[in-house]
C-alpha cells in the first residue's frame, strides 16, 4: 500500500485536514470523505462534466485531479452557491428557465457557468454552446440551459 | 431535500481508500524543483510519470492504461509557469496553461494564430488545467498545441537541452524525450512582420478532438508570399508540416486559384487514418478545404 498524505484544503470556506491515499481522486474525496455529494460523478474520465468544481477559482474536472493535489488549495463545490430556499442568481435562472430535469448534471452545469461567465463576453448563442459544450445533459436538450445563461449573461 | 449525511453518518462509511477507486496504487512525489523532479524520473526509470495538468494523464489512470507506480506532480514548480518576451518572440514555460496561451495578451499580439488555436483546445475546464509541457509530452496526434509548436518553429527546452519542433513528436503518444527528460519551456522565434494566419479545424462537437485541423502563415512582401507555413493535425501519426505545399506558394500572391491548386496538393500529400469518426477520404476532403480557408485567410491577414 502507498504512502497516505496529510492534506490541509479548504472546500466551501471549511479548512478540513485529512489523511489521503495518493489516488483517492477529489470527486470521491468530496462525496465520501466529505459528504458533499452535490459534486455528481458521471464518466470519470473528463469528458461528461457532471463534477466539475472550482479549484483556486478556476472550473476543473474533480475526477481528473486527486486528492492529495488539493492541499494548500481552495475547492469550492456547488453547495458553496446557494440554499434551497436562498438560490444564487445563476441558480435561480437555472429555475426559472426550466434549465434541468433530472438534476444529474445540473452541479457540473452550475460550476461550469460560474467559470464562463467570468472569462467569456457569451455574447452570441453560439458562444454560450462552444462554453456549455465539454458538460453533457440527457435531458434538456441544452435549450433551456443556454436560456438561462444569456439571461445570466445579459444581466451582467 | 434531503440533508447533508452528518459526520457520524459519513464515519460509518468504509474508508475511501479501501473502497473502489479509479486508478491502480501509486506513489505521490512532489519535488521543490526540476533538478528534484528529474532526477526522481532517473531513479524509477519508466515506472515514474510526471503530473502535470493531469488531463490527458488521469484518464489513463482512470482507465488503468497506464500504471505507473510512482507520480511525481510537478504543479508546485511555479517557475515554469510563465510567458515572457523573448526579443520579438516569446518564451513560454511548461507549465503554462492552455487558457493562459488563449488570453495573453502578448500571445495574441505577436502569435494570434496560437491563441486562436487554443479556443479549439478541448472546454474551459479542461484548458485551465491542461499545461503546454504536458500537451507537448503527450503528443497526441490531434492535439492542437504540437501543430502549433512545428507550425510556429518552436525550440522545444528540456532538462538535457534543446530539441526542434520539427521531429520531436515520433508518433501517436511518442516524443523525442529521454524517460528521465522534462520538457522546461518552449521558445518561439519572431513572425516576420506582415504575417498574416489562418487556422482552421473540424471536429464533431466544439472542443472535440480533430478530425482534421489545419493553421497556416503567410508572409507578404511586394505584393508576393515571402514565406510560407503549413501546418496539419489529426491527419497522420504526428503532426505534420506540408513543405511541398509551403514550397509552391513562395514568391507567388496567393490568388483563389493558387490557394485550390495548394489545397489538393495539401490532400496528396498526407496520408490520414480511417476510424469511427471519418474515413482516410473524408479526413483527405478536409485536408483541402481547411487548407483552402486557412491560406485564404492567412493571405487577408497579411496585407
Amino acid at each position: 500500500m502507498t504512502e497516505r498524505h496529510r492534506i490541509k484544503t479548504t472546500i466551501n470556506g471549511v479548512v478540513h485536514e485529512r489523511e489521503v491515499a495518493p489516488r483517492l481522486l477529489l470527486s470521491d474525496f468530496l462525496r465520501q470523505e466529505l459528504g458533499l455529494t452535490g459534486t455528481h460523478v458521471g464518466c470519470e474520465h473528463g469528458v461528461c462534466g457532471a463534477c466539475t468544481v472550482l479549484i483556486d477559482d478556476h472550473s476543473a474536472r474533480s475526477c481528473l485531479f486527486f486528492a492529495v493535489q488539493a492541499d494548500g488549495s481552495r475547492i469550492d463545490t456547488v453547495e458553496s452557491l446557494g440554499e434551497l430556499d436562498r438560490l444564487s442568481p445563476l441558480q435561480g435562472a437555472f429555475r426559472e428557465h426550466h434549465a434541468l430535469q433530472c438534476g444529474f448534471c445540473t452541479p457540473g452545469m452550475l460550476m461550469t457557468c460560474v467559470d464562463l461567465l467570468r472569462k467569456y463576453p457569451l455574447a452570441s448563442d453560439d458562444e454560450i454552446r462552444d462554453g456549455l459544450s465539454g458538460n453533457l445533459c440527457r435531458c434538456t436538450g441544452y435549450e433551456h440551459i443556454v436560456r438561462a445563461v444569456r439571461a445570466m449573461a445579459a444581466k451582467r | 431535500m434531503r440533508s447533508r449525511p452528518s459526520a457520524t453518518a459519513s464515519r460509518q462509511l468504509p474508508d475511501p481508500a479501501d473502497r473502489a477507486v479509479k486508478p491502480a496504487a501509486f506513489d505521490y512525489l512532489r519535488p521543490g524543483s526540476v533538478d528534484e523532479a528529474v532526477s526522481l524520473l532517473a531513479r524509477y526509470g519508466g515506472d515514474a510519470k510526471i503530473l502535470a495538468g493531469g488531463q490527458s494523464l488521469v484518464p489513463l489512470l482512470n482507465f488503468r492504461i497506464v500504471r505507473p507506480s510512482v507520480l511525481v506532480d510537478i504543479n508546485r514548480l511555479t517557475a515554469l509557469d510563465f510567458v515572457e518576451a523573448h526579443s520579438n518572440g516569446l518564451r513560454i514555460g511548461a507549465l503554462a496553461r492552455h487558457h493562459t496561451l488563449e488570453t495573453s495578451s502578448l500571445v495574441r499580439e505577436r502569435f494570434p494564430v496560437l491563441a486562436a488555436a487554443m479556443r479549439h483546445v478541448a472546454h474551459l475546464a479542461i484548458r485551465n488545467r491542461g499545461t503546454i509541457g504536458g500537451s507537448l509530452s503527450h503528443a497526441d496526434p490531434a492535439a492542437e498545441l504540437p501543430m502549433m509548436a512545428l507550425l510556429l518553429d518552436a525550440e522545444i527546452q528540456t532538462s538535457r537541452g534543446a530539441h526542434a519542433a520539427d521531429g520531436f513528436s515520433r508518433g501517436p503518444l511518442t516524443t523525442a524525450l529521454a524517460e528521465d527528460e522534462l520538457v522546461t519551456e518552449i521558445v518561439l522565434p519572431p513572425l516576420p512582420p506582415k504575417t498574416g494566419w489562418g487556422f482552421e479545424e473540424f471536429s464533431m462537437r466544439h472542443g472535440d478532438f480533430a478530425i482534421a485541423s489545419i493553421a497556416a502563415t503567410l508572409t507578404a512582401a511586394d505584393g508576393k508570399i515571402r514565406e510560407a507555413r503549413l501546418g496539419a493535425a489529426g491527419v497522420g501519426e504526428t503532426p505534420l508540416r506540408l513543405r511541398a505545399v509551403e514550397a509552391m506558394l513562395v514568391g507567388e500572391p496567393l490568388t483563389p486559384e493558387l490557394a485550390a491548386e495548394a489545397a489538393q496538393v495539401a490532400r496528396d500529400r498526407v496520408d490520414p487514418p480511417s476510424d469511427l469518426r471519418a474515413s482516410a477520404e473524408y479526413r483527405r476532403h478536409l485536408v483541402a478545404t481547411l487548407t483552402e480557408r486557412a491560406l485564404v485567410a492567412a493571405w487577408a491577414r497579411a496585407q
